[in-house]
């Protein structure tokens, strides 16, 4: 594990887009981690705990992360079970393809296609939703969702649930990778917990 | 299934919290950071901050504001105010908003909403609509409620669903200050003209009122002297909106 004296885990955070990030520096901030933000293939290769936030479109937040080689350090990563976590859009870009940007293809770590929320239902999802299921990092809680988009399986992972005009992959884990399609960072007390979790392994 | 949200928010003016009928007979509610973190403390399920300030050095403390709340809020922060162009968007969210609300701005030049949410994506972009009723219908007004734009308040609520807005922040400037309940005909209206999730202003002073806005179809409600006044507190408020039979985050 790197880090500084302290022992503080280094956390390094690859940007998607023209997000900010500031909200997830400050959740890890808090745990006391080390937060480096990079898009380099090499940092991403060597570092203990990888973030991959996503604020922005699907096609757009691919072809950033191609960009810099990104891609392929991070699939190496969730392939050798290293502790990776994805969030929202980072989350989506697991998976092959995505209603968002029809044409544009993701890491395909997940062979499922993120979809639009059908139905009568608000589009966005914006608030809080109970998340259903258990595992390693996850439990059952209140979550803080913003998205318009969901995939509704996620073949070779555990996934916890969320309903949301019919059920759908409210995050997924298996190993050391745990992605969600909340935010954590902006679910209190449960998204704490969750990060501490996945920050202890 | 989504619980009903409690926002509690916070007019701040040279950094720090005001409060009165938002721009009149204004006194001092305390430290912003302090007042967020107390309201997730309590329960809070996001916070609103809008910066009223007069002055632009006045709004240059309102970045300070923003970045001093994130640094111990962990729940989402929408901050609005004098967003008047695509870098005053991109200021807030840099210093921590994880949403900016646009209002006066948006209703001059709508294609700004359009750039805030293709730049930053839709789930940034709220879109804060003051409305009142006037000669039998909901009109959008500006600049604080003190102008008028002929403009129909259910017609702007699609317009800016089509420009790619993620919320509606609405307020009833008919309602705001008079602690006599939201408008629940403005909200009901509202929530029907789009798909976009509606948050309700103006006019809350107990649960009863809160829940009959969740009723008329808001997603939200805003409510800023009730917590304020440390009256009550945002848990009090989940608890008897429980008993009623309105879904909450507890």
């Amino acid at each position: 594990m790197t880090g500084d004296v302290s022992g503080a885990t280094e956390v390094v955070v690859v940007p998607t887009g023209t997000a900010n990030l500031a909200s997830i520096r400050a959740a890890f901030g808090r745990l006391g981690a080390d937060v480096v933000v990079s898009r380099e293939p090499e940092r991403i290769a060597e570092a203990s705990h990888v973030v991959l936030p996503g604020v922005g479109a699907f096609g757009a937040s691919i072809a950033l992360v191609r960009e810099s080689g990104a891609d392929a350090a991070l699939a190496e990563r969730i392939a050798a079970d290293r502790p990776t976590l994805a969030v929202c859009v980072g989350h989506q870009l697991l998976f092959r393809t995505s209603d968002e940007s029809p044409g544009a293809v993701g890491l395909g770590v997940v062979d499922a296609h993120v979809g639009r929320f059908v139905g009568d239902v608000r589009v966005p999802q914006f608030g809080w939703n109970d998340v259903r299921g258990e595992g390693r990092f996850l439990r059952p809680g209140f979550a803080y969702f913003a998205n318009s988009y969901r995939a509704l399986e996620a073949p070779g992972f555990d996934v916890a649930t969320a309903d949301h005009g019919g059920a759908f992959v409210a995050a997924m884990e298996r190993g050391r990778v745990l992605t969600c399609q909340f935010h954590p960072e902006l679910s209190g007390a449960y998204g704490r917990a969750l990060f501490e979790r996945w920050l202890a392994c | 299934m989504l619980t009903a949200r409690i926002i509690p928010c916070l007019d701040v003016a040279d950094g720090r919290v005001v409060k009165g009928v938002r721009f009149q007979g204004l006194r001092d509610a305390g430290d912003p950071a302090e007042r967020a973190w107390l309201y997730e403390a309590q329960g809070a399920d996001e916070i609103v901050i809008l910066d009223v300030s007069a002055t632009p050095e006045g709004r240059a403390n309102g970045l300070e504001v923003v970045e001093r709340v994130r640094e111990g809020l962990s729940i989402p922060l929408t901050v609005g105010g004098g967003v008047r162009k695509i870098d005053d968007a991109a200021a807030f969210l840099d210093a921590g908003a994880d949403k900016v609300s646009v209002n006066t701005a948006a209703v001059a030049e709508p294609p700004l909403v359009a750039a805030i949410a293709q730049r930053f994506g839709s789930q940034c972009a709220v879109v804060a609509i003051d409305a009142a009723m006037r000669d039998g219908r909901f009109e959008v007004l500006i600049k604080g409620g003190r102008e008028g734009t002929g403009r129909d308040a259910l017609a702007w609520a699609r317009e800016v669903a089509e420009l790619g807005a993620g919320e509606i922040l609405l307020t009833s400037w008919d309602r705001d200050g008079t602690r006599s309940g939201y408008d629940l005909a403005l909200t009901e209206a509202v929530a029907k003209a789009s798909r976009l999730p509606v948050i309700a202003s103006g006019g809350a002073a107990n649960a009863r009122h809160l829940a009959d806005a969740f009723a008329a179809g808001a997603d939200a409600v805003l409510a800023a002297s009730i917590f304020h006044d440390d009256e009550t507190t945002v848990g009090a408020i989940k608890r008897e909106l429980a008993d009623m039979g309105v879904r909450v985050r507890s």
